[in-house]
């Protein structure tokens, strides 16, 4: 784990891989819950780092750091998360592109959409939006060259080894394959984001 | 009875109610939001007796115009405007009375972006994850559009405080100095494009909002181009797209960007921050990250 500066109340620790991203987010929040890292604010675990703000009082941040530099990260217990299951109509506007990018054909590639156990494993971006892993290697494609300025709701899509759904209309470069009306961020719920991380995830293709 | 108090004439520019935001919520993807000068925010509220986070209106470029349907008591602080009730002129930063039925017109401030406007008992809006603030780009809540109503809160047990005149930090038009922090991502960029930072003068562009400024200036130049996963960030940003002109995130800025940030701004300077305007002109100076924090946690910078 590497810890570097992020202005003068957070840090950002960088780490190996995923695995030991989704450990030290484990590690924080029992830290957490059992009253430790009082001067932590906010937890942002992303693919390879987890971004940790603090309040801004004197001697905070080096006291985070100190006890961030002492968990383990190396063991990962998957997170028994909830499970749901998200309809998809399988339509979107670059199936065709990831079909060539990935040599597979427009079935396949819903096949191993829809075959997959997927994990949350953080979110972010937009409020809901959840970053899921755990699909087929197949699925790896690069995100599109041009990003599009209006990616509608609901819109589901791949990106690296991810796929995620929009939970609104915004600006977004992720390759579409279909898309949802599973109700993705409900302000109004005590759980607002249906993929919050730790959440498992599959996908049923939904009658056209 | 309605419980309408204030009804929006002309909503202006851009008007939001903001309070102080939803800070602890980034792990959902919600961004922390609330007024962009908190500073100003609190001094209204306290000038009008209401505990510092009530929410009130972050009024951007001025021209709003209400009219009271009961009597009120508000304070405008932030960006100067002229502040006009019925055809009186009231003062910026202190607690004005307003009869019902007379109006209260903010004009176009002269330096600086936004301005505050608290209301005695604050602005009833609704709540979402425990704030009142409009969100721009997370689409909670929605600016004030002309005609809307706005109802008040019940007065707070506090008394309007007494006091002649405040010290009011108010923004100039002067070249903005602002603290920075290098890092985390300041590594990916050439030894050249992390002195051009520190010693160049950026403008900021007519491309700016809630979310972010947009800066230009010299080009900063990455070591060499490659894709940088997904990581967090926070209002202070200094992202660098591949452009090399950076973009500086505010309140509503995304919780994770796929650039590198070169330099974080520090909290202290982000209500300052908020105020600059189009064409104005800022300066980044060096902190170094330990000594902002009191530390000696030397693993911290010196892993760079």
């Amino acid at each position: 784990m590497r810890l570097l500066p992020c202005g003068d109340a957070a840090l950002l620790a960088e780490l190996d891989d995923l695995s030991e991203v989704l450990a030290l987010r484990s590690a924080i929040d029992a830290e957490r819950d059992g009253g430790g890292l009082a001067d932590v604010l906010d937890v942002v675990p992303a693919a390879r780092t987890v971004l940790v703000r603090c309040h801004p009082v004197v001697g905070g941040l080096s006291r985070v750091a100190e006890r961030l530099a002492q968990l383990d990260v190396t063991h990962h217990t998957s997170d028994e998360g909830p499970q749901v299951e998200i309809e998809v109509y399988y339509d979107g506007p670059d199936l065709a592109d990831v079909a060539e990018l990935t040599g597979l054909s427009e079935d396949e590639v819903v096949r191993l959409h829809t075959e997959a156990e997927w994990t949350v494993a953080f979110t972010g971006f937009l409020p809901g939006f959840g970053y899921l892993v755990g699909g087929d290697k197949r699925l790896s494609v690069p995100r599109r060259d041009e990003s599009r300025t209006k990616v509608p709701a609901g819109s589901v899509g791949l990106a690296g080894e991810f796929t995620g759904a929009y939970p609104r209309e915004s600006p977004g470069g992720w390759q579409l394959i279909g898309r949802t009306e599973a109700p993705l961020w409900n302000p109004d719920r005590e759980q607002p984001a249906l993929l919050a991380p730790g959440t498992r995830v599959t996908f049923v293709r939904a009658a056209p | 009875m309605s419980k309408v108090t204030l009804h929006v004439d002309e909503a202006g520019p851009l008007t939001t109610v903001q309070d102080l935001g939803r800070p602890g919520l980034a792990s959902l993807g919600v961004p922390e939001s609330g007024a962009l000068d908190p500073r100003a925010l609190k001094l209204a509220n306290r000038l009008v007796g209401n505990p510092e986070g009530a929410p009130g209106l972050e009024v951007t470029f001025g021209g709003l115009r209400l009219t009271a349907r009961r009597p009120v008591v508000l304070a405008v602080t932030g960006a100067p405007v002229s502040v006009t009730v019925g055809r009186a002129g009231a003062g910026l930063g202190c607690a004005v009375s307003v009869p019902a039925g007379a109006t209260v017109q903010l004009g176009s401030p002269r330096y600086g972006v936004r301005s505050y406007l608290a209301v005695r008992g604050g602005v009833l809006a609704d709540r979402v994850l425990g704030s009142a603030s409009t969100d721009l780009l997370a689409g909670i809540g929605a600016p004030l559009a002309d005609g809307d109503d706005l109802d008040v809160g019940a007065p707070p047990d506090t008394d309007v405080p007494v006091v002649d005149a405040v010290p009011l930090s108010t923004p100039t038009g002067e070249e903005l100095v602002l603290r920075v922090v290098l890092g985390p991502r300041d590594d990916w960029f050439t030894d050249e494009a992390v002195e051009l930072l520190l010693d160049s003068k950026w403008t900021v562009e007519s491309r700016s909002n809630r979310i972010g400024i947009r800066l230009t200036g010299p080009v900063l130049e990455q070591r060499r181009k490659r894709e940088l996963p997904s990581e967090g960030t926070i209002a202070g940003s200094l992202q660098v797209p591949h452009n090399g002109q950076p973009t500086l995130f505010l309140a509503d800025h995304p919780i994770t960007g796929g650039y590198p940030v070169i330099a974080v701004v520090h909290t202290a300077d982000l209500s300052r921050l908020a105020q600059a305007r189009p064409d104005q002109t800022l300066r980044f100076r060096q902190v170094s990250a330990p000594r902002l924090a009191g530390q000696r946690h030397e693993s911290v910078a010196g892993s760079r």
